[in-house]
């Protein structure tokens, strides 16, 4: 079990939604990252805009692991139509706090916790009398409340109630005062610190927290995307937040007031793929953000993409389905769907980013992959990754990055007698040649069309002309494994014959079960898988081992679907693990499970 | 079914336009449309359209969705760039291509089938954005391609090939597009080219989305007695209100403006399109009068026809929205690249 411990253990909030306590949980959180302490934050909030229950989890972990834990040490229930359920979920040992401005004796069942009561309402009520601002001095005061309890420095918080106010000055002396409520309070009537505290580190130095959709919409920036399109859906509407709010901070023209980019809004997610498939086809880097139930609209123009080998990219923030299912949790649902999006024969280029870091990066990747390929491609996050902060080392950026931007014939290259065909195989790479509308008088020019086509560009109905060109994308399909992002592999200290396999944002959760087990003495070893088509290393991989634990947030089971399907792997190697309640992953569960397996194995 | 190429023939003394391009240097591939049908005339016309306002066809982008209509961009104009899309989306690609590139002439074409039914979501949104382009719905009231199902164009009591006559009322798509908000908005029939072509330049010229409904009689399946959208049913019908020539910046304007019968309507290349009404008391620069005019014909057997409406004066999308001048698709990586120093400075908003 992880703590709790010095600099080790898990804060659960619960709020209300609406009640401006996503940034008091944000003040929290922070100023545990500037005290040098490595934490994550896990939003779980509704769908819906005022009135129900939201929870907030930080989990305080100076040993850098990201995922959750499973546990709650310390629960701050401010909530009390959530009461209950907040009682039942603090892990044996820990702590709640609550309002006992309206004291509840239900608070006291269980007697394996301790219970705190601070008298928040009546504090807040008695020193503030605008009904608004009552509210939201009472999350202040809950920070205040926390500090005391679990030694947060002051001097930090602080500082930062400060920068945040930096523009309404005349707000800082009520934000302080509704602080020291809460931190007198706790001083004055309860036992502190609690056996768990903070204390300074520098293990958060060149670091960073920011959400992957944050992350996503600055690497379309980077990644010199001109043309965004999308309809807005949770949990990716943040994706085109972000890149809206860099490019008018980055690319407007500062003399002209001239915007160098353009940002559409579609009437739905049909119309989004259709405008990122427009400017991609005209030679702008495009991209449309949207999540699953976005995907299944644009199912036809991505076939359209793919059969004319367009470039675009298609950001999918999975949240749990089918239909609207739960949009605003978390899981990896969409692995077989985006991997043969569309009807017929096709198949896609698909990313897998694991945190804000890679999101960044892989925007930028796939940017290139689908000019290089002539392809949609899809990067592939989840609403984890997407909506909630992770601390990763503060992004960069190289000035000598040249965008590929593929194979495109220009007017001087046709002037000089460079015969163009639209899908002919000239190089030997599966690759043809586009140009751009508007290049040369009379060369270059080519009908775009999803109707059958041969080599040429030319409509055909001849099933062999049909056959060259899909097996020639099935080939350039295939030949993009070796140049998407390389799987992650990561040994056990000891030999073994069991692993672990998983994408994206399981990572943490799984990285923290290999080393929690291992010293149980199951060892294993694991790769992270980062594209699709998969690399021959996939396979390899998966080759050396009898048993491979395939991890991941869905019911089906996709991924090891999609590697018995595209792999030579012997089936019944493959063991799913899968997780699916729309929570992150925690590594507890990646545990049991893996534990339970190795258990039933040993009696079988 | 297989495309040709159509014969290149120059003649001696052939006409050129004022970049010295001759007519079939607009031409596409042979057309596989039925014989007779309307959409070749329509094809034809638009050819000419580009030849005399010597738009260089390379400079053109042809977009379009799905059905016999959507079809006909092969036809014409080889040299210029085409896309055919998917049933009932090109007004979203062409949106699309139009912000990568609003340096090039865009045209759509499309049917009733694509524009009304499965398009209709798009048609009504690329009208409010306003995207500066050409788009030519060619309206046969049937779903040729899909040999002959109504479509939502379809006239109250105009029966089938087969028989039934159809219940619903149509989409009229002028009076659609003029509830939407579409800056120009005209009717007319493949069968009076004159008219045709004229609107076409117009439309092409003006700057802003421009549909143009034209009548353009499906030889196949709704020709017959009984369909009014028949060569016979239109010719009988149709009704001119308002004649528009387009006039090119560099030549002599005013020069038949006669107070009260024509009107110049002053265009953001220069050019005027000269508005001559062949029906007093109408004012195609009043958007509820054009709707009430349309509206009235739609209850009589009337086909209202030329430049119904026009609105020089509300931005289109490349310019509610900022874009250079030069395209998009023409900036220089280094330009669009804020830089490593940025990068450092926007990371201190996270740490
Ligand atoms: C998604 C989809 N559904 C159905 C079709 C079949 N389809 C092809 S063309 C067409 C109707 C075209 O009608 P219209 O736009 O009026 O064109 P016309 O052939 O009459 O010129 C239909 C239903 C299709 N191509 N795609
Ligand atoms: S079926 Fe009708 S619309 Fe299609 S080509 Fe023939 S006549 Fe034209
Ligand atoms: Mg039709």
């Amino acid at each position: 079990m992880s703590g709790p411990a010095l600099n080790d253990f898990v804060i659960r909030v619960a709020n209300v939604n609406g009640t401006g306590s996503a940034s008091a949980n944000g003040l929290l959180m922070k100023a545990i990252f500037r005290m040098g302490i490595p934490v994550v934050g896990k939003n779980v909030f509704p769908s819906n805009i005022q009135g129900l229950p939201t929870w907030y989890e930080m989990r305080v972990n100076e040993d850098g692991y990201t995922g959750r834990s499973g546990e709650i040490h310390l629960m701050i229930a401010m909530n009390a139509e959530t009461y209950a359920k907040d009682l039942a979920s603090v892990s044996p040992g820990g702590y709640l706090l609550y309002d006992s401005t309206w004291p509840r004796p239900s608070m006291l069942q269980r007697d394996d916790i301790t219970v705190m009561g601070v008298p928040f309402s009546q504090m807040v009520n008695d020193t503030f009398t605008h009904a608004r601002s009552r509210i939201l001095m009472k999350n202040m005061a809950y920070v205040g409340a926390v500090a005391a309890l679990i030694n947060l420095d002051m001097d930090v918080v602080r500082k930062m109630v400060e920068d945040m106010f930096a523009s309404k000055t005349k707000l800082i002396p009520s934000n302080m005062q509704a602080l020291e409520l809460g931190l007198n309070y706790v001083t004055d009537n309860i036992d502190h610190p609690l056996p768990f505290t903070l204390e300074k580190r520098d293990k958060t130095n060149g670091k960073v927290m920011i959400d992957g959709n944050t992350a996503a919409g600055l690497g379309c920036v980077y990644g010199g995307a001109t043309v965004g399109a999308w309809y807005p859906i949770t949990p990716s509407t943040s994706v085109m937040d972000s890149f809206s709010k860099y490019c008018h901070k980055l690319r407007i023209d500062p003399e002209t007031g001239e915007h160098k980019f353009a940002i559409i809004q579609a009437e739905d997610e049909l119309a989004a793929a259709g405008l990122a498939i427009g400017a991609g086809w005209n030679g702008a880097r495009s991209f449309t953000p949207t999540s699953g139930a976005g995907i299944s609209l644009m199912n036809e123009f991505i076939g359209f993409a793919y059969y004319t080998e367009t470039p675009t990219v298609f950001f999918d923030i999975q949240r749990v389905g089918p239909s609207t299912g739960m949009p605003t949790r978390t899981q990896q649902c969409d692995i077989t769907t985006t991997a043969y999006c569309s009807h017929g024969d096709t198949k896609h280029i698909v990313l897998y980013p694991a945190d804000p870091k890679e999101c960044f990066e892989m925007s930028v990747n796939a940017l290139d992959l689908a000019e290089r390929f002539q392809a949609p491609v899809f990067v592939l996050s989840d609403l984890d990754i997407g909506m909630n902060d992770w601390m990763i080392d503060a992004l960069t950026w190289d000035d000598n990055y040249v965008p590929d931007r593929g194979k495109i014939v220009t007017r001087e290259q046709l002037e000089d007698g460079f015969e163009f065909f639209r899908y002919l195989d000239v190089d030997g790479d599966h690759i043809p040649y586009r140009t751009l509308p508007g290049t040369h008088p009379t060369k270059g020019a080519y009908f775009n069309r999803g109707s059958g086509h041969n080599k040429y560009g030319r409509y055909t109905e001849d099933g062999e002309e049909y056959k060259e060109v899909v097996d020639r994308l099935a080939d350039k399909w295939f030949s993009a494994r070796s140049h998407l992002p390389a799987p992650v592999i990561r040994k056990s200290a000891h030999k073994t014959k069991a692993a672990i396999l998983a994408i994206g944002s399981s990572d943490g959760a799984i990285i923290e079960a290999c080393d929690r087990l291992g010293k149980t003495g199951l060892h294993l070893d694991y790769m992270r898988v980062r594209g699709f088509p998969f690399a021959d290393e996939v396979e390899d991989f998966m080759a050396a081992y009898d048993t491979i634990y395939v991890v991941e947030q869905n019911r089906d089971a996709q991924l090891r679907s999609l590697l018995i399907n595209e792999t030579n792997v012997l089936k019944a190697k493959l063991i799913p693990v899968t997780y699916y309640a729309g929570d992150p992953l925690s590594y507890k569960f990646v545990m049991e499970a893996i534990s339970e397996h190795t258990a039933i194995r040993k009696t079988a | 079914m297989v495309s040709f190429t159509k014969p290149k023939i120059r003649r001696k003394n052939e006409p050129t336009n004022d970049i010295g391009l001759i007519r079939s240097d607009y031409d596409g591939a042979m057309s596989t449309l039925c014989a007779g049908c309307g959409h070749d005339s329509v094809t034809a016309a638009m050819g000419r359209a580009f030849f005399e306002l010597a738009i260089e066809p390379y400079r053109a982008v042809k977009v379009s969705g799905i059905g016999c209509s959507s079809k006909t961009t092969t036809y014409f104009m080889s040299q210029a760039h085409g896309n055919n899309t998917v049933h009932g989306r090109m007004p979203a690609v062409a949106t699309g291509a139009m912000a990568a590139n609003a340096d090039l002439t865009y045209i759509g074409v499309s049917g009733d089938g694509d524009s009304l039914s499965i398009g209709l979501g798009q048609l009504v949104h690329a009208m409010r954005r306003n995207v500066n382009m050409l788009y030519m719905l060619e309206n046969n009231g049937v779903y040729g391609l899909t040999k002959g199902q109504f479509s939502a164009a379809a006239d109250i009591g105009s029966t089938a090939k087969k028989g039934g006559a159809n219940e619903m009322a149509p989409i009229d798509p002028c009076a659609l597009a003029l509830s939407v908000g579409a800056t120009f908005v005209a009717r007319s029939f493949s069968g009076d080219k004159e008219q045709l072509v004229n609107l076409i330049k117009a439309g092409l010229k003006h700057k802003g989305f421009a549909i143009i409904d034209v009548t353009s009689p499906c030889v196949s399946f709704n020709d017959h007695k009984g369909s009014t959208k028949s060569y016979e049913h239109t010719f009988k019908y149709y009704h001119k209100a308002v004649h528009a020539d387009y006039v090119p910046p560099s030549a002599e304007i005013r020069a038949s403006y006669e107070d009260g019968e024509t009107m110049p309507i002053e265009l953001h290349d220069g050019g005027v399109i000269n508005l001559r009404k062949l029906d007093n008391g109408y004012d195609p620069t009043d958007r509820a009068s054009a709707f009430s005019k349309v509206l009235e014909s739609g209850q009589s057997d009337e086909i209202l026809t030329g430049l119904l409406y026009i609105d020089e004066t509300t931005k289109d999308m490349t310019t509610r929205k900022n874009l250079p001048k030069r395209a998009l698709n023409t900036i220089d990586y280094a330009e669009l690249n804020p830089g490593a120093n940025k990068m450092a400075g926007l990371m201190k908003e996270f740490g």
